[in-house]
């Protein structure tokens, strides 16, 4: 019983410390609503693929822009809406925002300010990800240790 | 003998060798020294060049009298003499060492020729007396006279004549002595062949010169090679005295004679700038006895103006004294002219780079500040979504059985939720009128009705024990141009900020025209005008006596945030609803000619409050301010409001100004510009009056220009005269004796007061319920209010929609989105089937053609009973996947494509209830499959999408197609930017409604509530 309160109480100030540092938003308590009985693993779910998703984006946008010459922004400015419109559809705020930035140089055609967004959203993006996977670590381990998932506020 | 000959031999060696070897050490040393080149190569190339004149001046007496006295001087004598001596050496060892060979050599043959001699006399000895040997030797010695006699004096053949006499011959010997003879001979051609080069050395040795000559040569060349080199190029040179005088000169632009310049200073010979600086820096090169260089620009008659580089050494005398200084100085001119442009250029490059990073910063700076700005309206806009999916909940909530404490505590969940909301607004008007987003709309309205809905707003939620009064004069027009909800907002804002800070007294509004202002002309001046006057009004409304009355129920509390957003919310559309009053119209309106004239109206809202300080009125109008921080927690608010109010004022062309009195009052007065139109056809604008039918009723309400409401009932006391000219028919003492049981009423009906029977109350009750329910009323002919003059029937309707009403305006409230778009109208069509379903859409919906076949088909879709079909067209598959989600909670399987084509084929192939479309895809985005669809709706083909370039799919379910005419789907519009222009974008491509993303299950909810059955 204790085990799964400290579990609990860690999963809360986990997920209150991923809200306050603007991690994710209320969005993803959004995506947490919605997984009930019938979708359990929806967060999981979503988020992973995701995961996917964004990892493939963001292999796209670094290949585009090795090139040294004639960079296809289009592409790029594509793969960059792509991943703001899913980064904000689960709630990843800062990767959303970060995207935000990233879209403006694309329109640019600005190669050098492309690959500085593109590094701060990796960054982002691999924030959020060890976030999220240690998010996900505690709700596995709650919930083996038998208890419930705290209704995020 | 020998001796005799070796010297004679070195002799002739010297000169042999003196020949060969001078000239190649001349090269070697002097070339090293003077650069100069081999004499015959440079002989030729110094004709071909011609040098010109005699550019130096000498004083040749000084110059030798230099080369004796000075360091320089001597040493450079020593040294030539030192070199000529190293030289001569040289050549004597070398000729030495030549002798000593040559002399070895002589030593060689002249033993050989002693033991010839030796053999010979030994044969002469032996064989003696013979006499054959004569004749050979005879012959020998015809050879012997050809050699030159004078190297030949010694008598060899006489010994010889001896020996021969002495033996007799035998052939062998003869040829022995043959033998002999030929390598003698061979000797003597040797020494034959010396002899002649001895002669000619001596020859050589008579050309040589002396080594003066020699010298003298050699300068001469340098110099020579010296004016060669120096014959253009832009220097002069010279040495002067201890005295600075000119002993030496050389310039190859010779301005001036010698006479002119020898002897004299600089400052003797030129005047003009920079004279003065050389001399003296010659001077104190002469001084310190260090050499120097220096930029000089000399600005004289004698050559303009002309930068020099000077260096200057000293000369030193053997003793080691200064006795002149040599110089030489360099035109620069061009160059250091070349230089002040550069550095002119990079001092400008600089400048101009300096200004760019400026520049950029600045750019920088207000890129964020709108970025921020942005944001800021952005996350207001995406709070305010929740919130008030928050607040309409708990307003649903408020409508289902509750007992008191949960009523109450609601209650405080609700006016909480309203003050955040009404924050956010705040925020958002703020940024979007700073950031230039905020865009006026100018209807057509009535200030009389504005300014008494405002009143009747705050009258609704009044608690406190005060008078409210408005008074629009005569002279205002019945009907102006403005944006009435930004006017609106200010009045209500003005009007409840004064009623917070006023305790007991009076809050009022004055309208009237005025001329045109100073400020519209001028804009700097100020408007002080009338301040006076507004005092003097607040002080008379001071002197009247206010009635107290304790009201504190919580119940009021909430109602009022309610039904104050409602009413505000719905002030256009109410118009009809409101009591019809008989007066006279107005002659304004016949005054305007024009068709559209500027009109200036000052309205002046004062209060009998707390007054302002004076120091306090200058940051007044400034963000998140206020009077001081015990106000604040006294009062509460954010200290936004004055500045929304002073920000939309000023938009809109006006001032808003204030005066105030502690402890006695504050006048707020903002003057603006409206036009009035002439034109009697309304029908242009449906939105702002819907129904115009009854000209002259709208005519008569609009002339009342007189309001009051007492501190009665409720607040909601309401006086209004037929016409201006007549005031406060009612007596106050009914209203303070009915008010009293109201309240007892108000306590166990928890809101507007019902059945009390007494006409005049009713006519109090009835006028605030006519103001709630107007809108919703219009059009239902069961709840809407006949004003007929019996007033027992209206009390009874009264009495019987009284709860209804209630639901009513908590149902308006729930829908407080100040921007009133056509989006939130229906958004309170749905709500209130949800509080209600009981009751049919009853409110006409606002004049946008898209939302009429909306309602009809709400209706038929809700005859048949069947699951609605909902497609979503969404490319990016987290979307498609929380969307889905969120469906299957909301209880809805949904169809999904991925881009505009794929979303045209499937409602080609299916009927569809409703379409959920992001309006940025690939392939085809939202937009131009929303216009294929729409068009197919209303051609009944598909033409526009085979001209798009989509296939119609074979017909699979063609039947459908048949039976079903194309009926308008539902389209909404999934966009990622909540700013008003991509929401125009998509009205304007035939999208019914548009969620911003990310889509929450909230606005999906309201989403499908409003547009599915």
């Amino acid at each position: 019983m204790d085990i799964v309160n400290q579990l609990q109480r860690q999963f809360i100030d986990h997920s209150t410390s991923l809200h306050r540092e603007g991690i994710v938003d209320d969005q993803f308590t959004e995506l947490q609503k919605l997984q009930d009985e019938n979708s359990p693993d929806f967060v999981v779910e979503v988020v992973s693929l995701f995961f996917e998703d964004s990892e493939k984006l963001l292999n796209n946008m670094a290949r585009a822009l090795e090139q040294a010459q004639g960079v296809d922004f289009k592409q790029v400015d594509a793969s960059v809406h792509q991943l703001k419109g899913s980064s904000s559809s689960i709630g990843a705020m800062r990767v959303k925002n970060a995207c935000i930035a990233f879209r403006s140089f694309c329109e640019a055609q600005n190669r050098e300010g492309c690959l500085r967004c593109l590094q701060k959203v990796t960054h982002e993006y691999s924030l959020l990800k060890n976030k999220l996977q240690s998010l996900f670590r505690l709700e596995q381990q709650i919930l083996a240790a038998g208890g419930s998932i705290p209704v995020a506020k | 003998m020998v001796c005799e000959m070796e010297d004679d031999q070195i002799e002739d060696m010297d000169v042999e060798v003196l020949s060969s070897m001078w000239p190649e050490d001349i090269e070697h040393e002097a070339g090293k020294q003077f650069k100069v080149e081999k004499p015959r190569g440079d002989q030729d190339m110094l004709e071909e060049v011609t040098i010109v004149g005699e550019p130096t001046i000498v004083d040749f007496q000084h110059l030798i009298e230099l080369t004796n006295y000075t360091d320089k001087g001597s040493s450079q004598l020593a040294y030539l003499v030192k070199h000529w001596e190293y030289k001569q050496t040289n050549a004597v060892r070398l000729l030495r060492e030549e002798i000593d060979n040559l002399s070895r050599q002589r030593q060689e043959s002249e033993l050989k020729k002693l033991e010839i001699l030796e053999e010979h006399r030994f044969e002469e000895e032996r064989y003696g007396g013979d006499k054959r040997s004569i004749s050979i030797l005879d012959g020998i010695y015809d050879i012997w006279q050809d050699v030159p006699r004078r190297k030949n004096k010694i008598v060899v053949p006489s010994k010889r004549v001896e020996i021969d006499a002495e033996y007799d011959t035998v052939i062998y010997w003869k040829q022995r002595a043959m033998h002999l003879e030929k390598m003698l001979e061979a000797s003597m051609q040797r020494e034959q062949l010396l002899k002649e080069k001895l002669q000619e050395s001596i020859k050589n040795l008579e050309k040589q010169s002396s080594p003066v000559e020699e010298l003298s040569q050699i300068l001469k060349r340098a110099d020579n090679f010296l004016h060669f080199v120096l014959q253009t190029a832009p220097v002069v040179f010279g040495h002067q005295d201890k005295e600075l005088r000119y002993r030496f000169i050389y310039n190859h632009f010779p301005s001036l004679q010698e006479e002119d310049i020898l002897g004299k200073t600089d400052v003797e010979i030129f005047t003009g700038s920079g004279v003065k600086e050389s001399q003296d820096f010659k001077k104190e090169v002469l001084d310190k006895g260090l050499p120097a260089k220096r930029e000089i620009t000399f600005e004289t008659e004698l050559f303009g103006s002309k930068t020099f580089l000077i260096y200057v050494e000293p000369v030193f005398s053997k003793a080691g004294e200064t006795i002149g200084i040599n110089y030489m100085g360099m035109d620069i001119t061009d160059q250091v002219r070349k230089r002040e442009k550069m550095i002119k250029l990079r001092e400008e490059i600089a400048v101009q780079k300096a200004k760019e990073t400026e520049l950029n910063r600045t750019i920088h700076i207000t890129e964020e500040t709108m970025r921020a700005k942005q944001m800021l309206a952005t996350m207001s806009h995406e709070i305010r979504s929740p919130l008030s999916g928050v607040v309409s909940m708990a307003e649903i909530l408020a409508t289902t059985k509750l007992d008191r404490e949960q009523k109450q505590l609601l209650n405080v969940m609700l006016s909480s939720g309203d003050l955040v909301l009404q924050l956010i607004n705040d925020i958002l008007d703020l940024s979007k009128v700073e950031s230039g987003v905020m865009k006026l709309e100018y209807t057509k309205f009535r200030p009389r009705e504005v300014v008494k809905h405002v009143l009747q707003t705050a009258a609704a939620s009044l608690q406190k024990i005060l008078t409210l009064e408005g008074n629009v004069a005569d002279d205002v027009p019945i009907e102006v141009i403005g944006d009435v909800l930004r006017i609106r907002q200010i009045l209500t804002n003005l009007i409840s900020n004064a009623i917070k800070f006023t305790h007991e007294g009076r809050v009022g509004v004055k309208l009237y025209v005025v001329p045109e202002p100073p400020f519209a002309k001028e804009t700097s001046q100020r408007v002080s005008d009338g301040s006076t006057a507004n005092q003097s009004t607040t002080n008379v409304a001071k002197e009247e006596t206010c009635t107290s009355m304790s009201q504190t129920s919580s119940d009021q509390r909430g109602y009022h945030g309610k039904k104050h957003e409602g009413s505000c919310q719905n002030h256009s559309q109410s118009e009809p609803g409101t009591p019809v009053r008989n007066g006279t119209i107005d002659a304004t309106e016949e005054q305007e000619e024009l068709p559209e004239t500027t009109v200036w109206i000052r309205c002046d809202v004062y209060d009998t409050g707390i007054g302002i300080p004076e120091n306090a009125l200058p940051t007044l109008f400034k963000k998140y301010m206020q009077v001081s921080a015990d106000h604040a927690r006294k009062y509460g608010g954010t200290g936004l409001g004055l500045a929304i109010c002073k920000q939309l004022v000023e938009l809109m062309g006006g001032r808003l100004t204030v005066s105030s009195r502690v402890h006695c009052g504050s006048t707020f007065t903002f003057i603006l510009p409206y036009k009035v139109s002439l034109s009697c056809d309304h029908s242009d604008d449906p939105d702002v009056l819907p129904d115009m039918d009854d000209h002259g009723a709208i005519n008569d309400d609009a002339t009342a220009g007189v309001f009051q409401f007492q501190p009665r009932t409720l607040g909601s006391l309401f006086c209004s005269t037929g016409t201006s000219r007549t005031q406060k028919l009612l007596p106050h003492n009914i209203g303070y004796a009915s008010s009293y049981k109201l309240n007892v009423l108000s306590e166990t009906c928890y809101s507007f007061p019902t059945s009390n029977g007494r006409t005049k109350e009713m006519d109090l009750v009835e006028d605030a319920c006519s103001v709630a329910e107007a809108v919703e009323i219009s059009s239902d002919p069961e709840s809407s209010f006949s004003h007929s003059p019996d007033r027992e029937n209206r009390s009874a309707i009264c009495r019987d929609k009284h709860h209804q009403n209630d639901v009513d305006a908590e149902n308006k409230a729930s829908t407080r989105d100040v921007s009133g778009c056509s989006d939130t109208s229906r958004d309170m069509d749905v709500k209130m089937k949800i509080s209600e379903p009981q009751l049919p859409p009853k409110r006409q919906e606002r004049s946008d053609s898209s939302s009429q076949p909306t309602i009809n088909r709400r209706q038929e879709v809700s005859d048949s009973v069947s699951k609605p079909k909902i497609l979503l067209v969404e490319d990016n598959k987290i979307n498609v996947m929380v969307t889905k989600n969120m469906m299957k909670q909301l209880g809805h399987t949904i169809d999904v494509v991925n881009n505009g084509v794929e979303a045209v084929h499937a409602v080609q192939c299916h009927s569809y209830d409703l379409v959920l479309m992001d309006v940025c895809m690939p392939v085809m985005d939202g937009l131009q499959a929303t216009r294929l669809i729409r068009s197919f709706e209303e051609t009944g083909n598909w033409d526009a999408a085979m001209n798009a370039g989509v296939e119609q799919p074979l017909p699979s379910d063609s039947s459908q197609q048949d039976c079903t005419p194309p009926k308008r789907i539902p389209i909404i519009a999934m966009t990622a930017n909540a700013l008003s222009e991509s929401a125009d974008e998509c009205f304007a491509n035939g999208m019914d409604s548009f969620v911003s993303k990310p889509v929450t299950f909230q606005k999906l909810k309201e989403c499908l509530e409003q547009y599915l059955p």
